[in-house]
């Protein structure tokens, strides 16, 4: 056969979303291609050899890929073709807020004057990004309801550990050495995994059978051993829970504190406040109460506000007004010290507060009740079809169960998130919380019309009507997605991690 | 009255209908009425984009440091470096931007397959087989290098020369609070850590920047010998752009490989969000932090990736986890694959040779100045770090003044005295040089500096 073309250097041939896999970066290299282009600098191009001792430089040469800028874009963009994204359509996944992301608020971001800053520059030079954060962390505090807060965790996880170094170092002052941190049952995994690196070990608290925390049992787990309880309010059932003043009132009376896990923060937004429920310590999530794109897995922002008592633990250094009207960088007395390379993922931090100014508290406080009347509208909707966890009004998102279709016709949850992606929506969080049998957790967000539940709803409806025809064909769905099911098992027994792995 | 919200009021009436309501108060029946914020938000009411605009304009012509105004000689783990037109294009597509983790990988192929490549090009650049597909910076990715070397060893004690960067090793401290971990810091003498000074016995971790947050190149046979020693793991932290042309981590015998990644495209962004970068050896992979993305093949056989080895992350193993990880930095995980594609094998040589070519003409330079002296007689690649006969925050304050960011002041980075330097922290300035610095550029700093020290 006559060889016209050496290996590599194509794209797929893929349409839209199409399913002919597309070759990596690397098997798409040519050797002596190349897409990059420098600055002429006029620096002096004295060999490396003469500047750097041999024993430092590598003998090898580390191996790239080698494409041509039209192939880089080509491959890219066929990439992005087989992701489902905010953009594109629904993304009903319960607890993870995924609305829309206005996108004014990266184009704030983009701006050289902020985006181009190095973050060791003198605080003297980066005046605006001092005021951004003094201005976005009073508009925290105004949300939540607290003193002062740092701004440095990176995500929601790096927020937890250092609310729980922060409840630490609050022990330590007060001379107390407490073991304890208690968590419900109905916790996020990070909240029991946070707690093991602050140092403390985890007492499950059990849930009653509305699906909110067992007061008795947690009175029966308190002591003068508990450093603080960890509670997500609303729940991740979607529930509020209704006992918070007395569960604060019992945690205070023992000497702990509590810390509130900001994950679902937006359908509190303007109703209440975690500080006038009790709360010590409070970590957002930016990336989702205040709409900052996810990027696929992140950047998030994390920042951890807290009561007064609490302030002078923060990390450091904290943007700082002082009285000419001047900003600068403070570490606080007690400080625990810092919990990030710089001050935080910043970016994310001016697209939040961008968000917040646009909405002012008016139109948070409406995100928040729109977002409850859409949960609340999608649970109503599809109560014949698949039953709520706990039969009542929700907050902002619902846990439903597919039960019903697991003992009817062995269609599990798994089976309707898939078929969901048939129907051009993204899948509810499955299996999650895991006090729920067969759980979907839906979480339409305020920015999905009533046109989108319904179509979501008559998604559903479809998918159950197969359910009973033909239950064969959910567990085989999806089939019109890039990819259809993976073996997920071989991935794990053999792990190829990279291109260069033994396969 | 600006927002998103997609509802018409006669759609809230009909839905509130639907579900017997009169109000949407109805909806927050379940809030105790005494916990009920009664007055509404203390914030003041929304702004339409344009003035949202005009405030941030402010905010932006507050910030003077910015890399379009100043020529920035800035380093310390964030770089000035190119960022082409193609990157910003593509890393700053939608699909990318606004998904979540690939929780589902039938419509999650595009960020799986992209952070394959990243774990591919991280590996490739530490010299270790394993990367995971990222971590918020690398200052926490050091915390999970010493999580992962507690975990091999049970034991406690942290090795780390103080070398690394001021502020990875204060993070490092914050959090040994929750850990127990007990950090001990190698003091350096003339820039090169002095592995002999402490005590490293059970020792979990030998942990050795390279180059060192001064710039210096230190061989790391020594670090190597005391961690082989110990049986303890070796933790590199290494300038990843650096690792184009000098011996990666895993040459010098790393169990761990952890660097900043902000280098591979991402703009200087007042410091995040930046890209932790981790890799480690075959040995260490069921105590990774975070994700790791695998390739499998679907049911039709087709090549596909899904992240894996999931027993060990925090939403399935909880209070067990190897870490808390859950979101990381994913995007600038793509854009790190995008920008390296864009550079390619000799782009990648070729920005870390100018670096270097760079910092040794401005190096040389420097130290022809009264009033500018060497720090450290061993070698550097594109940063090294001067003393001068002021402090060094009064010469980059009047440096300045004439349109340059003359670097970092060690002292600020270290907040006062620090094993590091053996006296006279204040005085000591970072230079970096990347591939972006003109002769021209360099020149006008030689000038500045003499000015400054002069005045």
């Amino acid at each position: 056969m006559t060889v016209f073309a050496r290996p590599g250097g194509r794209a797929a041939a893929a349409p839209l979303m199409g399913h002919e896999t597309e070759p990596t970066l690397f098997e798409m290299s040519v050797p002596g291609r190349s897409a990059f282009q420098l600055r002429t600098t006029g620096v002096p191009a004295t060999p490396l050899e003469s500047l750097v001792p041999t024993e430092h430089l590598n003998p090898d040469v580390v191996a790239v890929a080698e494409v041509s800028e039209r192939d880089l874009v080509a491959h890219f963009t066929r990439l992005s073709h087989r992701q489902f994204s905010v953009d594109l359509g629904m993304y009903p996944l319960g607890s993870c807020t995924m609305k829309y992301n206005p996108k004014f608020c990266d184009a704030v971001a983009g701006d050289p004057g902020l985006a181009a800053v190095h973050p060791g520059a003198p605080a003297a030079l980066s005046q605006g990004w001092l005021e951004i954060m003094v201005t976005l962390e009073e508009k925290l505090c105004a949300i939540t309801g607290m003193k002062a807060a740092t701004l440095q965790p990176a995500a929601g996880a790096a927020g937890e550990l250092t609310g729980l170094l922060l409840m630490r170092a609050f022990h330590d002052a007060n001379g107390e050495n407490r073991r304890r941190v208690l968590i419900p049952d109905s916790a996020h995994g990070t909240n029991p995994a946070s707690v093991t690196l602050g140092g403390y070990e985890v007492t499950t608290v059990a849930s009653n059978g509305r699906g909110l925390v067992d007061l008795d049992a947690l009175k029966a787990a308190l002591d003068g051993d508990v450093a603080g309880i960890m509670l997500t309010n609303p729940n991740t059932v979607g529930l509020f829970e209704e006992e918070i003043a007395e569960i604060a009132s019992a945690v205070h009376d023992v000497g702990g504190l509590l810390y509130y896990d900001g994950a679902n923060l937006n359908a509190n937004l303007g109703a209440v406040r975690p500080g006038d429920m009790g709360f010590d310590i409070v970590h957002m999530n930016l990336h989702k109460t205040f709409a900052t794109p996810h990027g696929g897995g992140g950047p998030g922002a994390g920042p951890v506000a807290v009561a007064e008592h609490m302030v002078s633990f923060l990390p450091g250094p904290r943007a700082t007004r002082v009285e000419d009207g001047r900003y600068v960088w403070v570490t606080p007395p007690r400080s625990i010290g810092r919990v990030h390379g710089w001050q935080g993922n910043a970016l994310v931090l001016a697209r939040a507060l961008a968000y917040i100014d646009v909405h002012g508290g008016d139109g948070l406080t409406r995100v928040a009740q729109h977002a409850v009347l859409n949960a609340n509208w999608l649970r109503w909707r599809l109560r014949g079809l698949l039953p709520a966890a706990y039969d009542r009004l929700c907050m902002h998102e619902c846990v439903l169960t597919a039960t019903p279709l697991k003992e009817k016709y062995g269609v599990r949850a798994l089976d309707v998130a898939k078929a969901l992606l048939d129907e051009g929506f993204h899948a509810p969080t499955v299996y999650f919380p895991l006090i729920v049998e067969e759980a979907l957790m839906f979480e339409p967000t305020e920015t999905e019309s009533v046109q989108t539940l319904e179509a979501l709803a008559a998604a559903l409806e479809r998918i159950a009507e197969r359910a009973a025809v033909d239950p064969d064909s959910l567990h085989r769905a999806p089939q019109s997605t890039p990819v259809s099911r993976l073996d997920e098992a071989r991935a794990a027994r053999h792990l190829i991690a990279t291109a260069d792995a033994e396969r | 009255m600006a927002d998103y919200l997609p509802h018409t009021k006669e759609d809230v009436d009909s839905m509130l209908s639907f579900l017997g309501m009169a109000s949407l108060e109805d909806l927050f029946a379940q809030i105790p009425h005494a916990l009920r914020l009664a007055s509404g938000l203390d914030l003041d009411s929304g702004l339409s984009e344009p003035d949202v605009a005009a405030i941030f304009a402010d905010y932006s012509r507050a910030n003077v440091a910015t890399a379009t105004k100043m020529t920035c000689f800035a380093g310390g783990g964030a770089y000035d470096h190119e960022v082409p037109a193609v990157v910003r294009a593509l890393a700053s597509r939608s699909e990318f931007v606004t998904a979540y983790t690939p929780y589902q990988p039938e419509v999650a192929q595009g960020v799986l397959q992209a952070v394959f490549e990243y774990q591919t090009l991280v590996s490739r650049l530490s010299g270790l087989p394993i990367a995971n597909a990222s971590l918020y910076d690398a200052a926490t990715a050091l915390v999970e290098a010493l999580n992962m070397a507690h975990g091999a060893t049970s034991r406690q004690k942290m090795v780390i020369s103080s070398g690394v960067h001021p502020h990875w090793r204060q993070v490092a401290r914050t959090f040994a609070r929750g850990t127990g971990h007990q950090i001990v810091e190698v003091p350096l003498r003339d820039g090169v850590t002095d592995w002999g000074s402490v005590d490293a016995a059970d020792a979990a971790a030998v942990v050795v920047a390279y180059p060192n947050y001064l710039g210096v190149l230190e061989d790391l046979r020594a670090a190597k010998a005391l961690a082989t020693e110990r049986d303890a793991l070796f933790v590199v932290g290494a300038d990843p752009v650096a690792a184009g042309v000098l011996k990666t981590a895993g040459q010098w015998g790393a169990d761990i490989f952890v660097g900043e990644g902000q280098a591979f495209g991402t703009p200087l962004s007042f410091g995040g969000p930046y890209l932790g970068l981790f890799a480690c050896t075959e040995a260490q992979v069921r105590r990774l932090p975070g994700r790791i993305v695998g390739e499998t093949v679907d049911s039709g056989d087709r090549r596909a990736f899904v992240t894996t080895l999931r027993a060990r992350e925090q939403d399935i193993r909880r209070e067990k986890a190897t870490s808390n990880v859950c979101t990381n930095q994913t995007l600038m995980a793509v854009t790190a694959a995008v920008q390296l594609g864009w550079l390619g094998t000799q782009g990648l040589r070729e920005v870390a040779t100018r670096c270097a070519q760079g910092a040794h003409y401005l190096y040389g330079q420097l130290l022809a100045i009264d009033g500018v002296d060497p720090v450290s007689a061993a070698p550097f690649f594109r940063e090294f770090a001067v003393r001068l006969a002021k402090p060094a925050e009064e010469v980059i304050e009047d440096m300045a003044g004439r349109g340059v960011l003359a670097g970092l002041s060690a002292g600020s980075l270290a907040g006062g005295a620090d094993p590091s330097v053996e006296s006279g922290i204040n005085h000591i300035l970072l230079v970096a040089v990347t591939e972006r610095r003109t002769k021209d550029e360099i020149d006008h700093y030689v000038s500045a500096m003499k000015t400054a020290l002069a005045s």
